[in-house]
């Protein structure tokens, strides 16, 4: 019993770690314009896809560096295209902006890419890890793709807080996101600014794509995972990068959790079918979150003078 | 902030000038044809009735409108617009009507946002927050604490700038815009609803800067007792062309300044 506890909550916090890595493209986005960017999703299929494809005839490593050209060629174009004619205007307005690049994103991928199910092979071992064996019967399972996935996350985490944290353009971020016209005035350069959190945050995706598509194949679906991400964000809070690390382990482990665990009780004592438990619990949990503390774990408190 | 001034030059070289502007949105000309200076270490006031034009002047000055016709003359350059970063760089600082300041930010981060320019040493220094940088960082630490000093804000430091009532803001702005060390600042409005005392202690702060930094200073204001006190020059808009451009005696004088104000009879 306990070694399944162990087992289930390892398995849910890699999980975890995979929801933080998209959520962790929102959270820069947001910190540095005050976007919601609904596209993130549709950038880790984009880039899981150029991955992909290109991997089929180079080696990964080439296949990776031209990803991320072709995601700063895509940042680079949102800021020229979009964002630049936007300065200033209201949130909803730069969101609905992000919903239209999101479903051009999601197209333009198929009719350049093309609309099958694509692998990306990472090259890691398909069997799963077993540890403690002597402990437990059986021992604790481990999967080693999301045990990569966990390393490139702590590793991406680390050199964002420095970037972002340490460095003055911190600072500058969180001037650009509270008022844009303003930023503008003291001197911060908006586009320079849009362009590097939005290249970054691309970089994000390539990372976060290329693990979800080892894991599930490179398809449309991957898109959706983006949606997971949105209660990851309000757990965390949307402006906050540590945020989006714990909020994505406490729900990756608590779905898993409650599935494993609250699943069999409910069948038990309420004679309920008992499955399904893990598509809503990360959303009742944002839920709650919502009602008791809207700017989420480590997000800056709402201050509002009227 | 540079050294005090020994004496202020009123009436001295152009700093800025503006040629034949015109700007329209749409069919609405917002300005038509306005040609005016500001001359080095002058206080400048710009004003009209609603709708006048006066803050898209402004806009056109730093940046965030581009005219369709005329030119703007800045330090000696001679440019159909300017960019927002190119104003900003160049030493034009500005204030907004209805207060711009980062509201998630306390006062003193957003007088240290000001000192964004300023800043020179590489991104390698800041992340090992050593040598250079950091003595840097502190050095800049010292301006802003003067400013805050200067602007009598010691005890809001640390208070996020949203929780602020609405005069402390109005002084908050002014100290980002002061930490910019600009040659020229813009201040829309300053003392809009601002009670009489905060009025006065903006109006003092106003002169002060003037006087001890030699900044010139073009603001937009509605009350005319503060117009007549602190400004050399005042520029007249009214539906987007200017009316009159003389010192504040002669604009209060002239009619066709009180006919805009109060309306002509037809």
């Amino acid at each position: 019993m306990l070694g399944q506890f162990i087992e289930t909550l390892i398995g849910g916090l890699l999980t975890g770690v995979l929801y933080a890595l998209v959520a962790l493209g929102f959270v820069l986005i947001f910190k540095a314009s005050g976007v919601f960017n609904f596209a993130q999703g549709a950038m880790v299929l984009f880039a899981a896809l150029a991955v992909a494809r290109l991997a089929e005839i180079m080696p990964l490593p080439f296949a990776i560096a031209i990803a991320i050209a072709i995601m700063i060629a895509l940042a680079y174009a949102i800021e020229f295209l979009v964002l630049r004619r936007l300065v200033n205007q209201e949130g909803i307005i730069l969101f609905m902006a992000t919903l239209g690049i999101t479903y051009f994103l999601e197209g333009f991928g198929q009719t350049v890419w093309g609309s099958d199910i694509y692998k990306i092979n990472l090259g890691i071992p398909r069997e799963p890890i077993f540890l403690f064996q002597g402990v437990f019967p059986g021992g604790i399972l481990l999967d080693r793709e999301e045990l990569l996935a966990a390393l490139v996350c702590a590793l991406l985490v680390a050199v964002l807080a420095v970037f972002f944290q340490v460095t003055r353009i911190g600072r500058a971020l969180r001037a650009v996101a509270d008022d844009h016209q303003a930023a503008q005035a003291v001197g911060i350069p908006l586009n320079y600014i849009w362009l590097i959190v939005w290249g970054v945050s691309g970089i994000v995706a390539i990372a976060a794509g290329m693990i979800w598509g080892s894991k599930l194949g490179v398809q449309f679906s991957i898109s959706l995972v983006a949606l997971k991400a949105l209660p990851v964000l309000i757990l965390g809070g949307l402006t906050s990068i540590p945020g989006a690390i714990v909020g994505g382990l406490i729900i990756g482990a608590g779905e898993k959790l409650a599935e494993v665990m609250l699943g069999p009780i409910l069948i038990r004592w309420f004679d309920l079918a008992g499955g399904g438990i893990e598509n809503w619990f990360a959303y009742v949990l944002a839920l709650i979150f919502l009602l008791f503390r809207p700017q989420g774990l480590f997000g800056e408190r709402i201050i509002e003078r009227v | 902030m540079r050294a005090p001034a020994a004496t202020t030059v009123v009436g001295g070289e152009v700093l800025l000038s503006v040629q034949n502007i015109s700007l329209a949105f749409g069919g609405v000309k917002a300005l038509q044809d306005v040609s005016f200076d500001i001359r080095k270490g002058e206080v400048r006031a710009i004003i009209g009735p609603n709708g006048a034009g006066k803050t898209s002047m402004l806009n056109v000055i730093n940046g965030f409108y581009q005219p369709q016709a005329g030119s703007i003359t800045f330090k000696g350059v001679t440019r159909s617009h300017m960019r927002p970063y190119e104003a900003a760089h160049g030493g034009i600082a500005r204030t907004f009507q209805n207060v711009a300041l980062f509201r998630g930010m306390t006062a003193l981060d957003n007088i240290m946002a000001g000192r964004t320019l300023k800043m020179r040493r590489g991104f390698f220094w800041q992340v090992l927050r050593l040598g250079p940088a950091l003595q840097e960082e502190m050095e800049h630490r010292l301006r802003v604490e003067e400013i805050i000093d200067f602007l009598e804000i010691q005890a809001i430091r640390k208070v996020p700038v949203g929780r602020l009532p609405y005069g402390l803001q109005k002084r908050v702005e002014l100290g980002r815009a002061l930490a910019m060390e600009p040659d020229l600042l813009l201040l829309d409005e300053p003392m809009a609803g601002m009670n009489l005392e905060e009025k006065e202690d903006m109006s003092r702060f106003i002169l002060d800067v003037n006087e001890h930094y030699g900044t010139t200073i073009a603001l937009i204001e509605h009350d005319m007792g503060v117009v007549m006190d602190l400004s050399d020059r005042v520029v007249v808009l009214d539906h987007g062309a200017k009316i009159a451009d003389a010192t504040p005696d002669e604009v209060k004088r002239d009619q066709n300044v009180i006919d805009a104000y109060l309306g002509v009879a037809h």
